[in-house]
């Protein structure tokens, strides 16, 4: 038998193709990995381990995870429980101590925003709730400015001979973006009051910052599938205080939004989430400028 | 209104009266509608200006209201900070504030069979020790499993998990210790822990998408391969997912047997590769192989007349497998369908001497002086298994599965029934000439992620010209900290 002669070639052949970058970042959900490719520009090597039309609570730790995992420098994720179906198996099987928790190659994008809807009640019987708060929070792009602040330090810290070009290029992210904020939040503004029904509490900071209204989810509780009896409990709702249209994610399921869309006679809008949802959400600033784009063809 | 009928009469009037009289009257009459016109402008102008001061003031209140509410939730959400700041604070200071997490699995099934369970056996196959048979039937408790988990320092992580039967009693399924700052994608693990060894071994048994093992797992590996001992594995630094992995283990667990003898009882290595096809797919593949040598592995059987007798295996034992595993979902999103394709194939040969011992019986047939070079010769197999299965979820928390199961008896030389003079072919039933097939059908509701129901079909045929028609329902409940489950 010969399997160990086998298996050590075959280990030298791949160990010979490692990827070469400054920094490679492994980032868990798009909006982190199109964060990570403004501040660091060519700089940063970066893995997105989901895409836009995936539920980010529902990821396995898939073989290429790990293999990706393996070689990264930094692990930039949500946090707040957001990844703790896949993320801690992944850690602990990549064999890379660089990104595991408490090193500076594992950054936490929750830690640096105030956390909207923290449950005081952690308890199942209220559906997949995360302790920490609605995990959700890269829709406010107040938090996206705080949190690049973070994360540039920290690309910095972990690639210091770059470490300029990392601040550089973060002093003009911020600038952009602090003046598309002031854009957004002009165009926004009929967007104030705007009453919607959503699918899952996945936009809460978003309508936080614009100010619009949530009156309802198709979910019955949070990561619960939306039921028969709540949406018609949810139709009654609406026929007494209107809403004006029911919104969900590119990566919910569209049949009970277009239900209550044809029973409430609503219109359904479909929100990128995070970049790569709609065609026109290429990056960060296109996923705000796409989401209000859709929030105000129906507020006019 | 009023105010026409008004004009209207004045009018009529003002054609009545005589030419003169009707001047001076008309005037007046004039006079009077001028009047009356203003007071009710006024009037009117008075109405309106307190009906929008009415209206303002309304929605004053209104917004005041909505001001209040939001004042109100604000105040909620801050005192749930607060309330959420103070807790967290005061599990930080607190001496339970290192807890590990802790989760619990709850388990058990309502199993209907045709045949008696605890008859159960795969003809043609050496009884692997593990409990492989089928659910008691009836109402049955599964075993509930404890899982203890948590970083231990800088480098270590500790797991364990125990069982707890439902008769009592405590087996601890696994117990170990894993590196968590080796370089080069090095990982070391200690203790008691799930081999590597194929795809389904590593994973916890409620994590299987069927109540049970394969019958090549519950032949060739006793369930599920627990190893006390150690195991390297190294990731390459590579996009195409590398794994390779040893064990070195006590050997004590099937095809091993303890041997209380000093040194290192068995060995095992896997390698695995794995990646993504487009968004969709992911798949893994993998090959393992394992050695071990049995002391006096025995087993009970019954002779060709009913009498108890006790064989034990000395000698070596080697199984190699391959496994596969594909995994599919519209764009990578599993939560409304998905499809799961795996198989594993097993080829177990052994190379050793079996003897045959009937001493327990009143009055044994063959043991004694007579059976001195009878009773023990030499024992080679080679035999082999694999199943295939499929699951589907068709529909959110939904799914129905298919798992076709068999085992090839392939050689089994006995030099005990060769020789002729001694035991016969007829005194070793469990050895009988036999390929166990099964067709197993599997649907299964999860209400969530924590919660699992499935009814499970089987038309098993382990057992030599009897086929077993069983019913399972099983209930699968996680409580506690959130598991990950493996790929």
């Amino acid at each position: 038998m010969n399997w160990p002669g086998v298996l050590i070639s075959a280990a030298l052949w791949f160990a010979a193709l490692p990827a070469y970058a400054a920094l490679n970042v492994f980032a868990c959900t798009p909006e982190w990995g199109a964060l990570a490719k403004e501040l660091g520009g060519d700089k940063a090597n970066i893995y997105v381990a989901t895409n836009a039309l995936q539920d980010p609570h529902h990821v396995e730790a898939r073989p290429s995870l790990i293999a990706r995992a393996r070689s990264a420098d930094l692990v930039v994720c949500t946090g707040a429980q957001l990844e703790i179906g896949w993320l801690p198996l992944v850690l602990t099987q990549a064999g890379n101590p660089k990104i595991q928790v408490g090193q500076p190659g594992y950054f936490e994008a929750a830690r640096l925003v105030v956390m909207l809807e923290v449950p005081a009640l952690v308890d199942r019987s209220q559906g997949d709730v995360h302790p920490g708060g609605n995990p959700h929070i890269h829709l406010d792009p107040r938090n996206i400015a705080k949190i690049a602040a973070a994360l540039s330090e920290r690309m910095a810290q972990l690639d210091a001979p770059d470490a300029d070009i990392y601040r550089a290029r973060t002093k003009a992210f911020l600038e952009r973006w602090q003046q598309a904020i002031v854009r957004w939040e002009k165009e926004a503004l009929p967007l104030k009051s705007l009453v919607v029904v959503g699918y899952h509490k996945n936009m809460s900071y978003l309508y936080q910052w614009l100010g619009i209204r949530e009156v309802g989810s198709l979910e019955p509780k949070p990561g619960l599938p939306p039921t028969t009896a709540h949406m018609s409990e949810l139709l009654a709702r609406l026929r007494k205080n209107p809403a004006k249209a029911v919104v969900r994610s590119a990566y919910n399921d569209p049949r009970a939004a277009e239900w209550l869309s044809e029973n409430a006679k609503i219109p359904v809008i479909t929100l990128p989430f995070t970049v790569g949802g709609t065609d026109k959400a290429k990056d960060l600033f296109g996923l705000f400028d796409d989401t209000l784009l859709r929030l105000l063809a129906v507020a006019k | 209104m009023f105010k026409r009928i008004l004009i209207a009469a004045a009018i009529a009037l003002a054609y009545t009266g005589p030419a003169l009289a009707q001047n001076a009257e008309l005037a007046k009459i004039r006079e009077e509608i001028r009047q009356m016109k203003d007071a009710y402008e006024k009037r009117i102008q008075t109405l309106e200006k307190r009906l929008t001061e009415a209206e303002s003031k309304a929605g004053k209140a209104e917004s005041t209201a909505s001001k209040a509410e939001t004042t109100a939730t604000t105040a909620e959400q801050s005192a749930a900070k607060a309330e959420t700041a103070a807790s967290s604070a005061g599990n930080r200071t607190g001496e339970n504030a290192f807890n590990p997490a802790v989760s619990l699995i709850l388990q058990g099934t309502f199993a209907k069979t045709s045949q008696d369970p605890n008859q159960f056996q795969i003809t043609g196959f050496a009884p692997s020790g593990g409990e492989v048979g089928p659910p008691k039937r009836s109402f049955g408790l599964g075993e509930t499993e404890l899982n203890l988990s948590a970083n231990i320092d800088p480098y270590f992580r500790g797991i364990a998990i125990a069982s707890l039967a439902p008769e009592g009693g405590i087996g601890i399924e696994e117990a170990y210790f894993q590196t968590l700052a080796l370089p080069q994608g090095l990982i070391v693990k200690g203790g008691r822990f799930l081999s590597g060894l194929g795809y389904l071994n590593e994973q916890h048994q409620h994590a299987w998408d069927f109540q049970d093992a394969p019958l090549v797992y519950k032949a060739f590996l006793g369930n599920q391969l627990k190893q006390d001992g150690v195991q390297l594995r190294w990731v390459a630094p590579t996009e195409l997912f590398v794994e390779l992995g040893a064990e070195l283990s006590a050997g004590d667990q099937f095809p091993g047997s303890d041997r209380n003898k000093n040194g290192i009882g068995g060995s095992a290595i896997f390698g695995h590769l794995g990646g993504d096809i487009g968004v969709s797919t992911a798949w893994r593949l993998g090959t393992s192989y394992l050695q071990t040598s049995p002391r006096g592995r025995n087993y009970s059987d019954t002779d060709s007349l009913g009498g108890a007798v006790t064989n034990s295996y000395t000698g070596t034992a080697k199984l190699w497998g391959i496994d596969g595993v594909l995994k599919w979902a519209p764009n990578g999103n599993s939560t409304y369908n998905n499809f799961k394709l795996q198989g594993e194939y097993f080829r177990l040969k052994q190379d050793g001497s079996l003897t045959y011992d009937d001493t327990a019986q009143a009055v044994p047939r063959f043991s004694g002086v007579t059976c001195i070079g009878l009773c023990s010769s030499y024992l080679q197999t080679d035999q082999s298994g694999w199943y295939l299965q499929g699951v589907w979820q068709f529909y959110p928390r939904w799914r129905a599965g298919y798992r076709y199961d068999t085992l090839r008896y392939g050689t089994v030389s006995n030099g005990i029934v060769n020789n002729g003079l001694g035991p016969t072919a007829a005194d070793f039933p469990v050895l009988a000439n036999h390929n166990p097939t099964r067709n197993t059908l599997m649907f299964d509701f999860s209400p969530t992620e924590f919660s699992r129901i499935r009814l499970q079909l089987a038309s098993d045929k382990s057992r030599l010209g009897v086929t077993d028609n069983q019913v399972f329902v099983q209930y699968l409940y996680s409580l506690g900290a959130h598991g990950a489950h493996k790929f």
